[in-house]
């Protein structure tokens, strides 16, 4: 048995006529070596001012990256490749300039909030501390009602707008206005919030009133919009099959809504919702003029003023007793505190979106 | 209504009309075929118009579907065939400013009567979709039990199990999946959705079934699968059916009616009406032999 012998055809015979297919490549250890040249370059930038710049090494290394990728790729590859590696460049260095500032923060709040994490600050109220010791327990609890009594009113409130919006308003005058009115309500200063809520307080209660009630509404104020908006989008996402489906089955409206929307949608809102509380437990201004600071525990969010950790953040660092040092690390540690709270919501949030989308699609 | 209360009566007619139907198989008798069957749930469409707003989607359909058979609708795209289906269930009200101008009487009562409630008709009149829709939130037993349970009938485990069963059967999707009922029904095959959507549909005990395009998203052994279905469960039930398929029509169905509209924004309009055999050989008027052989639409 033999096997005719084709020649196989020389692919590479001419690699330099025009109808050429292949090209240099830089894939692979050359691009690193463009950008271990960028660093060295930036790095060189710092030199005749005498020390250390890191932001002029840092944009100076993703200028040379960028420009000398471009450069490159057009003399070894092609123009093509040579777009297509620049656009490439920038994307990659508009993402690491956007993760900066975020590294930076998450940074400088976990190493100067370590001085006061500590059992003391998860334990003790400020009452009677004068200078060092004490710490955030009555700041912690205050956020905790506070957030809770938000999400208490804004997530009927915001849910049930949605699902008029997307269930029942068909796109009538009616809903878009009321769409219009969200978009507003998204834009609303936070200050404007906590003004408005005071306002409301004052003329109920009389001036000078503080409450941690007054607050929540302020907050509410905040938060509903961004649960509307949110739950809007993913009701918008179960698609008309489903409803349609269900009715076909004689499946009244309420109830496809009920039995088949909302358990479709639910992951997604809860993911919104979730999401939304993280965005308003941070906020400071509305807070200071609806509840104010105290430094003992509260626990009455009806009467009285109450510690909340961005207030009682803000007011360590602004308003520090002897010694300073005490203060403000008390501060970086409720900061600290702070965003711990919201990554554990954003981590149930990841959870229970996990837990909860319709089966099968996972 | 208590379908086994009702149906000794006409048992013998019953039968004869199944003679009939086969022997039309092979000698065409297209006047038996027509001849309304006085049995429990024929349709009766009295000058039928439908409308969205003020768009006047189809217009003056008058037919007699027959129980007991497959009655096809076809047609070209936009001629309103499908609206025409959804108007009998009152699926089409879904969309907004639809209503309807006729009427449209099963079993003696009018569908588009005063103080009939729309969700009442559909536990009456089941529709299955051109794309398989199961709720991908439920196991394939509880979508197989949606129509009940979400009704809010209480029923006891063995009852469901049993209607589960029932109706997997009554679709031929039993031996598929008997062995994965709690697996969501979303991870089954394109076809094997669609017979879920039909076991669905027959869990909640209708009179008809309508099908709009029910196998336009499958491939052709599911589609078989499906017009098999379809010729066992026509016993049970009067089943509509919308097709593009015109070798579909000819093959599930005992009357075919064609529906044609005269130039986009004009009304589509029920052009004729006939025994299957009829319509595809040797049809009345000239726009149902143009479409039927291919030279439009």
């Amino acid at each position: 048995m033999s096997i005719v012998e084709t020649p196989l055809p020389d692919l590479d015979h001419d690699e330099t006529t025009d109808g050429s297919m292949t090209s240099g490549s830089l894939a692979g250890a050359p691009m690193m070596g463009i950008f271990a040249g960028a660093v060295v370059l930036g790095a060189l930038s710092w030199l005749p001012f005498g020390g250390v710049n890191w932001a002029r090494w840092v944009i100076v290394t993703l200028l040379a990256y960028i420009i000398g990728t471009l450069i490159i790729s057009r003399i070894v590859e092609s123009p093509r490749q040579a777009t297509d590696r620049f656009a490439t460049a920038i994307m990659t260095s508009a993402f690491l300039l956007v993760l900066l500032p975020l590294v930076s923060v998450v940074w400088t709040v976990v190493e100067r909030g370590a001085n006061r994490f500590d059992w003391a600050f998860y334990t003790e109220t400020m009452r009677g501390v004068i200078g060092e010791g004490g710490g955030g327990y009555h700041a912690i609890v205050g956020t905790l009602i506070v957030t809770s009594l938000t999400a208490v009113f804004a997530i009927p409130f915001g849910l049930f707008t949605a699902i008029y919006l997307v269930e029942y308003a068909h796109g009538s005058r009616f809903s878009k206005t009321v769409t219009g009115l969200v978009d507003v309500m998204t834009g609303i200063p936070s200050i404007v919030a906590g003004l408005f809520a005071y306002a409301l307080f004052v003329l109920i209660d009389g001036p000078g009133h503080r409450s941690g009630l007054a607050g929540a509404v302020a907050l509410t104020l905040l938060m509903t919009p961004v649960v509307i908006r949110t739950s809007e989008e993913m009701l918008r996402l179960v698609p008309n099959e489903l409803r349609e489906a269900s009715y076909a089955l004689g499946v009244p409206r309420w109830k496809t809504i009920v039995k088949v929307v909302l358990p479709t949608a639910i992951a997604g809102i809860l993911t919104g919702i979730v999401l939304a509380t993280a965005r308003v437990i941070g906020e400071t201004a509305p807070l200071l003029v609806t509840i104010g600071i105290t430094a003992d525990l509260n626990k009455n969010p009806l009467s009285g003023r109450m510690a909340t950790l961005p207030v009682f953040s803000y007011n360590s660092y602004k308003f520090p007793t002897l010694p300073p040092e005490a203060s403000i690390d008390r501060a970086w540690t409720a900061a600290l505190t702070l965003v711990l709270i919201v990554m554990i919501l954003s981590a149930t949030a990841r959870i229970l979106s996990f837990i909860l989308k319709p089966k099968g699609l996972r | 209504m208590n379908r086994p209360a009702t149906r000794p009566p006409n048992h013998e007619v019953s039968t004869q009309m199944t003679d009939s139907v086969s022997a039309t198989d092979q000698a065409p008798q297209p006047v038996d075929a027509n001849a309304p069957v006085d049995l429990p749930n024929r349709i009766d469409v009295r000058d039928l118009d439908i409308y969205y707003g003020d768009f006047k989607a189809v217009e003056g359909v008058s037919m007699t579907i027959n129980p007991r058979s497959v009655t096809a609708l076809i047609g070209p795209s936009g001629c309103g065939k499908s609206t025409f289906l959804r108007s009998l269930n009152r699926m089409h009200e879904v969309i907004k400013g639809a209503y309807v101008d006729g009427d449209v009487i099963i079993n003696g009562r009018n569908l588009y009567g005063p103080g009939v409630d729309p969700v009442a008709v559909r536990r009456k009149v089941g529709m299955v979709f051109q794309r398989p829709n199961p709720f991908p939130t439920m196991s394939i037993a509880d979508n197989v039990l949606a129509g009940k349970k979400l009704n809010s009938k209480r029923m006891s485990k063995t009852e469901a199990s049993d209607l589960v069963e029932k109706s997997l059967q009554g679709a031929n999707l039993w031996n598929e999946v008997k062995d994965r009922l709690d697996k969501p029904g979303s991870g089954l095959s394109g076809g094997q959705q669609q017979r879920l959507c039909i076991a669905r549909a027959i869990a909640v005990e209708p009179d008809v079934l309508l099908m709009d395009e029910p196998c336009s998203a499958l491939d052709p052994i599911s589609t078989l699968a499906i017009e098999e279905l379809m010729l066992e469960l026509k016993d049970t039930y009067n089943i509509v059916i919308v097709t593009h398929n015109m070798q579909q029509a000819a093959r599930v169905s005992d009357r075919t009616g064609f529906f044609n509209i005269a130039g986009t924004g004009e009304p589509g309009r029920l052009i004729e009406m006939d025994a299957t055999e009829k319509m595809f050989s040797n049809p009345v008027q000239q726009e149902t032999q143009d479409y039927v052989t291919g030279r439009f639409g």
